[in-house]
């Protein structure tokens, strides 16, 4: 039963990076584009501990905790980018 | 115990998906840019939320033990999260496209991200050329 239920969180989370990257390809401002793409390593962060749970291993999840930590400096680096000017002032 | 485990963790997975694929859609389907900016709280929290905690109860079902990393990355996102909430609104609120479509604050000043006089509290890092 569990295999099921990963196999449908696992296409529900596919669907929504696809459904992300519509967004990222029509967005009309740079904002959209990069609020898109936090969204898209949301997704792939699930994804990644879905993976895991489905092959029982724990590296997985070191990737998982990479992934949040670079996703979350690239967009916060991104936004003051369109804020300031520069990244680090 | 085990069946009713497996229940369990079976709900929590497809309730995942659900809300991750409704943030995803609502990305896709509002049309301002501040609705746009709720939708994918809803995937950052509730379908990456219950996805670890199916792989934590996952982890202790099959034997392997509890493991740390799934309760940082939900600490270091549910941080996080709205750190960059915050400077998404920002970069939309200065991107001067609502103009007079912003509520208003109810009292004499203006709202605080566009406040001028923040700026004087720079001169207390040191200059570069000194």
């Amino acid at each position: 039963m569990i295999t099921y239920a990963l196999g449908l969180a696992m296409v529900c989370f596919g669907l929504g990076l696809i459904l992300n990257l519509w967004r990222l390809a029509i967005g009309p401002t740079v904002a959209d584009r990069v609020l898109a793409l936090d969204t898209m390593v949301v997704n792939v962060i699930a994804i990644i501990v879905l993976f895991g749970i489905q092959t029982g291993q724990g590296i997985n999840f070191e990737a998982a905790m990479l992934f949040a930590l670079t996703g979350f400096v690239g967009t916060v680096a991104f936004c003051k980018y369109l804020l300031r000017g520069s990244v680090i002032e | 115990m085990t069946f009713a485990l497996e229940i369990l963790l079976s709900v929590l997975l497809v309730v995942g998906g659900i809300f991750g694929l409704t943030g995803s859609y609502g990305l896709i389907r509002l049309k301002d840019r501040m609705q746009r900016l709720h939708a994918p709280t809803k995937a950052s929290t509730i379908g990456v939320g219950t996805a670890l905690i199916a792989s934590m109860l996952h982890g202790l079902m099959i034997g392997t033990g509890f493991s740390w990393q799934e309760v940082l990355v939900m600490i270091f996102i549910f941080v996080t999260a709205p750190i960059t909430a915050n400077y998404l609104s920002k970069v939309h609120l200065h991107s001067r496209h609502y103009g007079d479509a912003l509520p208003k604050t109810g009292v004499s000043r203006d709202w605080a991200t566009f406040d001028r006089t923040t700026e004087g509290a720079e001169p207390m890092l040191p200059s570069r050329d000194s």
